[in-house]
């Protein structure tokens, strides 16, 4: 029975919720770096996220993780014990994320289905080497300040700390089998409430253990405001039993209303965490001393992570937006039947008319459903960032703007590696040396710019450095020795210099490091633009640093197409790769001796693809003064596409061939195919292919 | 407790076993397993999608789902019929894929017990009944068993071969 368990949801639980916990993590080390230190907060937190993953994974019996975890969490045991004074803090940053780096790729593997069988032995072995250093290095065992005076201190400083006595009866987290959470609220007169609290807390030390308050600062001359507008709260675990806590608690002199709950584990672990006040409940407001106490960090990590969230399968979601595209076309086959034509229906239109809002605001809901913030993806170049300086000598900060901007789930998943391998070449290529930035006058620590913003449908995606620049005369040398030049040199803008990069096999660097420089540079960038149907800009200013823009759509389901007419069959082609539609004069087409058609237009000369021939559709539009040309382009490839008619232009939303369909491996120049207004299908034509097609034809 | 659920799959797969969809094509009656059959429609308005072999007559819109239909008489290699307000589109799910089967008409759902299932006549080479798994007797009738699977893959040869 238990290995059902295992295979299923509780499998999938495990996986989401240690890869977020991972993802809180890096954030925290990321953070705690760039601060120089590891405050109480930072090391209570990594305490208590390692806790929680050796917890789940020994249940999960991935032993591997576990261990590892384990010995993760006895350094910062120590840590948070002992002075933390003589750490070597990059050292301690190396070996987690060492840690965290293998804890990820067994969660990968176990995603896909494989079995966690990494060997963390060394990395076990190197945290066990520098916790004895640790341990070494101290001056004896520190004696643990006693509570009550460490409570009772007054003054910010003292927040990290109280937490970690708060629960430090409590090392391993499992001693007590029973957490709870007690909103007690003391009679109106009695005044002193603070003291009261802190009897409340006495009494419970004698049974209970990783007990937390809020206010947290019992001393403080504010305290008793707290305490009697929003009742005091305690959290804690203990052996005893609902029942004996109750009793326990009801002794409280001067008690007005208690309020007792039982907690489960990991509610009990998140509220032991630094920034959570026990959302939504009758607790006390953290208020503004609160937030100093806790430092930006926190606050802003308490706004993206502690919302009501429920986390839904997205193959739910892409259902729930298939429904919604039928529900809009089934709405219009009722609004717009054939049957109420003629009739007089005020009422009828008017409940039409309020259906019809209706649906577009569900509409919006659902599309917003799936829109996620980049933040994640954003938080993830930190990371990159820290161990591209390391590895490569070099300073540079991060620097990320609008990073609350939505997208679509799919595509973030598209843009993840693109942007790292951006990141990573801003830093390889543009960002100079410490002496050369110093030479040419520049702040020694290089600033890379990650920026979100929306602009109309599109979100653009800016990854800009301040280093060197692109090198004019170097990309064209390169370009020149691999043959890439399609026109003469003098005549190229510097844009078009630098959009060679973009170009297959490119790389300027000479040398190939561990980051980037393979060759396999932009281009690879560019392919996973292109095929969600971004593109890619590139812009630079020697000695002033490199902008890459990246525009994507919002949304990977709905593009604008333009839907054309070819005998009884329509299709549609994706606006954006459509330059112009024109119709032919007579005489402007002509022919070559192999029987291929082309048309000159302002001086060029354009393929021309008839697609009722192409496709073998019986049309009466042969002749080219009576259709229209559509002068379509695709990776700086030019084709003329002629049909019979231009029908309008829609949102629509893209949907794949059957499965039966593409194993017929003969269909070309076929994208898809996407359900118009009025319930019939029009095929989505894939101008890469049809380019191609015609070439290899 | 895994026991219940094993029983419980047996008894639906029970309940289905024998039952047949059957429908005509011509003058002669088919067979096909109801567990294959999702539901039946009427006539649909096809997107034709060039390039495919003839008895695949494109894709329809159900409901949003995007699915292919076959035309069963084309696939028979049968004189192609006129559509009419009689054909009806069997939705049958096959491997997870979802093909609609164009028929001249729907009739029944019946339950041909095991013992009047036979093994169609083998004869030499040159007789096509690849597509027919078995032959049902019903009273003086004979119906044609399909083997669903073969309808869509045992294609495959005849596919590469047409592209070489």
């Amino acid at each position: 029975m238990s290995d059902q368990f295992l295979s299923g949801h509780m499998l999938d639980m495990f996986v989401f919720e240690t890869t977020q916990l991972l993802e809180q993590l890096e954030a925290c080390i990321l953070d705690a770096e760039k601060d120089g230190f590891y405050s109480g907060n930072a090391i209570n937190e990594i305490f208590r996220i390692m806790h929680t993953i050796k917890g789940s994974s020994a249940m999960m019996r991935y032993d591997g993780i576990s261990s590892l975890a384990h010995s993760i969490e006895d350094l910062f045991y120590l840590l948070r014990e002992g002075s933390s004074c003589d750490v070597e803090y990059s050292e301690l940053s190396d070996l987690v994320l060492a840690g965290v780096d293998f804890i990820k790729a067994q969660i990968e593997s176990i995603k896909s289905g494989g079995a966690a069988v990494g060997d963390a032995s060394k990395l076990i072995a190197d945290n066990r080497a520098f916790l004895a250093r640790l341990k070494g290095s101290e001056p004896g065992n520190r004696e643990p300040a006693k509570q009550e005076t460490d409570t009772a201190e007054p003054g910010p400083d003292h927040a990290g700390q109280e937490q970690d006595l708060a629960r430090q009866d409590d090392p391993s987290g499992s001693k007590y089998i029973n957490s709870f959470r007690a909103v007690i609220r003391f009679q109106e007169d009695c005044e002193m409430e603070n003291l009261r609290a802190f009897s409340v807390i006495h009494n419970l030390e004698e049974v209970a253990g990783g007990i937390r308050h809020v206010p947290e600062d019992l001393m403080s001359p504010d305290a008793s405001e707290v305490i009697r507008r929003d009742g005091f709260t305690i959290s804690f675990r203990t052996d005893c039993s609902y029942v004996d806590i109750h009793q326990l608690l009801m002794q409280t002199v001067f008690l007005k209303e208690l309020e007792l709950e039982q907690t489960d584990e990991s509610e009990a672990a998140q509220e032991a965490g630094i920034t959570k006040p026990s959302a939504g409940e009758r607790t006390a407001d953290p208020g503004e001393d609160r937030a100093a106490d806790y430092g930006m960090q926190s606050i802003s990590r308490d706004h993206t992570s502690h919302q009501n969230i429920i986390s839904v399968p997205v193959a739910k979601l892409d259902k729930l937006m298939d429904l919604m595209g039928e529900f809009v076309i089934a709405e219009a086959m009722v609004i717009q039947n054939p049957d109420l034509d003629g009739l007089e229906l005020n009422n009828f239109q008017k409940a039409a008319q309020r259906l019809n809002k209706i649906t577009k605001e569900i509409q919006d809901m659902v599309m917003s459903i799936r829109m996620v913030p980049l933040a994640a993806t954003f938080q993830k170049m930190k990371r990159v960032v820290r161990d591209m300086c390391k590895k490569l000598g070099k300073e540079a900060d991060l620097v990320i703007i609008g990073e609350e901007t939505e997208v679509d789930k799919n595509i973030i998943e598209h843009i993840s590696d693109p942007l790292v391998h951006l990141v990573r070449n801003a830093l390889d290529h543009g960002i100079e040396s410490t002496q050369e930035r110093l030479a040419a006058g520049k702040d020694k620590k290089g600033t890379i710019t990650l920026e979100a913003k929306s602009a109309g449908g599109d979100v653009l995606i800016i990854v800009r450095d301040d280093g060197r620049g692109l090198d004019r005369e170097k990309i064209l040398q390169k370009a020149r020795e691999k043959g890439m030049l399609y026109r003469p040199e003098s005549e190229m803008t510097d844009r078009e210099v630098f959009n060679l990069i973009l170009l297959p096999s490119f790389s300027t660097r000479d040398d190939v490091t561990e980051f980037s420089g393979r060759g396999v540079g932009m281009d690879v960038v560019v392919k996973n633009i292109e095929a969600i149907g971004g593109s890619v800009i590139l812009d630079s200013t020697p000695n002033a640093g490199t902008t890459v823009t990246l525009k994507i759509p919002l949304t990977l389901a709905i593009i604008d197409g333009m839907n054309i007419k070819v005998g009884k069959a329509i299709f549609t082609l994706p606006t954006i790769s459509i330059k112009e539609s024109f119709r032919p004069q007579a005489g402007e087409a002509f022919t070559d001796p192999e029987g291929n058609e082309m048309i000159m237009v302002r001086g060029n000369c354009y393929p021309i693809l008839r697609m009722h021939q192409y496709y073998n559709i019986s049309t009466d539009i042969t002749d080219f003064t009576e259709g229209i040309m559509i002068m379509v382009e695709h990776d700086e490839k030019t084709l003329c596409i002629f049909a019979d008619e231009l029908l309008g232009q829609q949102q629509i939303v893209v949907k794949s061939l059957p499965e039966y369909i593409r194993q017929f491996r003969k269909v070309k120049g076929l994208a898809g195919c996407t359900l118009l207004g009025d319930g019939n299908i029009s095929l989505i034509l894939d101008i890469g292919g049809l380019i191609y097609g015609k070439d290899s034809k | 407790m895994a026991d219940v659920i094993d029983n419980t799959i047996d008894m639906e797969e029970d309940t289905l076993k024998g039952r047949f969809l059957t429908f005509s094509l011509g003058s002669e009656s088919y067979g096909i397993e109801v567990r294959y059959v999702t539901e039946i429609i009427g006539m649909q308005a096809i997107t034709e999608i060039p390039e495919l072999p003839e008895y695949v007559k494109g894709i329809i819109n159900l409901r949003g789902k995007i699915i292919p239909v076959m035309d069963v008489r084309l696939r028979f290699k049968k004189e192609p019929k006129e559509y009419n307000d009689r054909t009806c589109v069997i939705v049958v799910d096959i491997n997870d894929i979802s093909i609609g089967l164009i028929v001249d008409t729907v009739s029944e759902v019946i339950t041909i017990p095991e013992e009047d299932i036979v093994e169609p006549p083998q004869m030499n080479k040159g007789f096509n009944n690849r597509y027919i798994k078995n032959i049902g007797k019903v009273g003086n009738d004979v119906k044609l068993l399909l083997d669903c699977e073969k309808l869509l893959t045992a294609d495959e040869i005849e596919t590469l071969s047409e592209v070489i």
